[in-house]
């Protein structure tokens, strides 16, 4: 989309090369072993910790001046984060930076995996604020590191049966806990639960940055994720009653948003380059078309059934 | 032969062919220069209560810690034997050890807040054994938990409640029921009554007695309350600066000690 030209104040990708040699050690290790949390020398980043430090180190270790970038924040392309990370990288990099998923070779991504499927040689860069899925359960980390060791994960399911008790089904609807090779637990980040079936066998490389707490993880390719559940409480993805209110969506997360102070409420693709793509197909929901009919925007597209 | 003969008889057989469930040979545990206990011997047979009494520092607590797998003696040989197949505590890899201590014997911790997980549901806490060694039928989980709640003689709807908000007498109980859901063989309780008022020690010890005699368990009760060691076990070790000093069958030690030390600690009991 956009061609920058580099800031040669800086060392190609902002890291300097011994510390991107590093991170590309602890990658390939976190990829040898699906779903292992690997440590490394987290750096300074000019981000504040937990603004995704973790997941900019990994793209600044991968990225190079043929590639393309993508960064997304809950899904959205728009947003403060992901506009800032984009930016950041055009200047240290040189990059192209793109808003549409299939255009990009590297998504960095908080919190969602984007609705278009992904594809070989794409590759999704997760920022993670806590690595540690047994975190919850147990807060030593020389016990969680024997429990995973020694797959130790019956105190995982306690979660899961907390849940069952108090509401009647699983009420963890993000960060929630998967299976990756079946051998590792591993915490998918706080992406929405809607989101776990696509880390299953997905073509991408999907590598995770731990900034604040110094970790690395990864799912090579076509990799078999499990998310966690009961034999009689399966493990179920969240569902909409109404389609997305501007794109007609029913296949995607959406974002509840209020509107007035009046209970006013509509339902939008978290995924803003997904719900675009769909309104240039010609995809209307029903608040376009109650717009239109409204007479507040002008109707240059054909609308498909 | 008359019939009772044959029960007796057989019984007898039974014993004999029986394997010792623990070992326990010159076990030491020095803290540096310090004793914590030191060449301790015995033999633990299955479904047999052992009781070792002593005064706070004698090494009791050090003792059971080791005996359960929690803490290396610096020297000695503890032998675990399940299924007929010794084990030597300490030789075999940690995970297993760890995986026996889930599941072949447990620990009731004189406060059950050690031994419990105080922010997950009563249910939660029973069902996390079960999990452990796979389960993941929750209706069936749920069933377990509801059942073990029963037995412990707590009402089955607290079963979501969590045990901070349970008194101490039942948080222990709570406790009780965790260790024993996946029927271990073995038990290690370490004052298991200690700071619960009498009548609730009275009905803990009653529970006890009732289910370590039901589910056939081996235990080993560490305390310092002559009154439960009387009540509940088979067998007596009384330890003074880390040694055993005397050992016997329960009543013979507690009316009849030889030791200087079990004298006093005998006479020392004010009569109710």
């Amino acid at each position: 989309m956009s061609q920058q030209t580099i800031d040669t104040d800086y060392n190609f990708g902002y890291l300097d090369e011994q510390t991107k040699r590093m991170i590309r050690r602890a990658l390939l290790k976190a990829v040898a072993i699906p779903g292992y949390q690997v440590p490394f020398g987290s750096r300074e980043m000019p981000l504040a910790r937990g603004w995704g430090t973790g997941g900019i180190q990994i793209t600044a270790a991968l990225i190079g001046p043929h590639d393309t970038l993508k960064v997304i924040d809950q899904g959205a392309d728009d947003t403060t984060n992901a506009v800032s990370i984009r930016r950041f990288f055009a200047r240290v990099a040189g990059v192209k930076t793109t808003e549409t998923t299939t255009e990009a070779s590297i998504i960095q991504t908080r919190h969602r995996i984007p609705e278009q499927p992904l594809n070989e040689g794409q590759i999704l860069v997760y920022q993670v604020p806590q690595p540690e899925p047994l975190r919850k359960i147990e807060s030593s980390e020389v016990e969680t590191r024997k429990m995973h060791a020694w797959s130790e994960y019956g105190a995982m399911h306690v979660r899961l049966y907390e849940d069952i008790a108090r509401y009647g089904r699983v009420a963890t609807s993000y960060s929630y806990p998967v299976m990756v090779n079946n051998r590792y637990v591993m915490s998918p980040t706080p992406i929405p639960k809607f989101d776990n079936p696509k880390m299953d066998q997905l073509p991408a490389l999907q590598l995770f940055g731990a900034g604040r707490e110094k970790r690395i993880y990864a799912i090579p390719p076509f990799t078999k994720v499990k998310s966690l559940d009961f034999d009689d409480y399966p493990f179920e993805i969240q569902k909409w009653k109404e389609p997305c209110a501007l794109c007609g969506a029913r296949d995607s997360y959406l974002d509840e948003v209020i509107t007035d102070d009046r209970g006013g409420r509509m339902f939008v693709c978290s995924d803003s380059s997904y719900c675009e793509t769909r309104r240039d197909e010609g995809h209307v929901g029903p608040q376009m078309n109650w717009a239109k009919d409204q007479a507040f925007i002008n109707d240059n597209s054909e609308e498909t059934p | 032969m008359n019939a009772i003969e044959d029960l007796y008889i057989e019984d007898l057989h039974a014993r004999d062919d029986s394997a010792p469930i623990l070992t326990a040979s010159d076990v030491t545990r020095l803290y540096g220069e310090r004793v914590g206990c030191r060449e301790v011997n015995f033999s633990l047979w299955p479904g047999e209560v052992l009781g070792i009494v002593g005064e706070s520092g004698s090494g009791k607590s050090t003792l059971l810690r080791c005996l359960a797998g929690q803490d290396r003696p610096t020297s000695g040989v503890i032998t675990l034997n399940f299924d007929g197949a010794p084990l030597n505590l300490f030789d075999i890899p940690e995970p297993r050890r760890r995986q026996l201590m889930r599941t072949k014997w447990g620990i009731v911790h004189q406060n059950p807040r050690d031994g419990l997980r105080m922010d997950v549901s009563a249910g939660g806490n029973i069902g996390e054994r079960l999990m452990d060694r796979g389960d993941r039928h929750y209706g069936k989980i749920r069933t377990a938990a509801l059942d073990w709640l029963s037995r412990v003689e707590i009402e089955t709807n607290r079963v979501d409640d969590y045990p901070r908000h349970f008194s101490g007498g039942m948080q222990q109980r709570l406790q009780l029921a965790r260790v024993l859901v996946p029927e271990p063989k073995l038990v290690f309780m370490d004052e298991p009554t200690g700071g619960l008022d009498v009548s609730v020690q009275a009905r803990l010890l009653d529970l006890l007695r009732v289910l370590v005699r039901d589910l056939g368990i081996a235990a080993i009760i560490v305390t310092h309350d002559l009154a439960v060691a009387r009540l509940l076990t088979d067998r007596l070790m009384v330890m003074k600066d880390g040694m055993v000093v005397e050992h016997g069958l329960t009543d013979q030690v507690l009316d009849d000690p030889h030791h200087a030390y079990t004298q006093l600690l005998t006479s020392a009991v004010l009569a109710a």
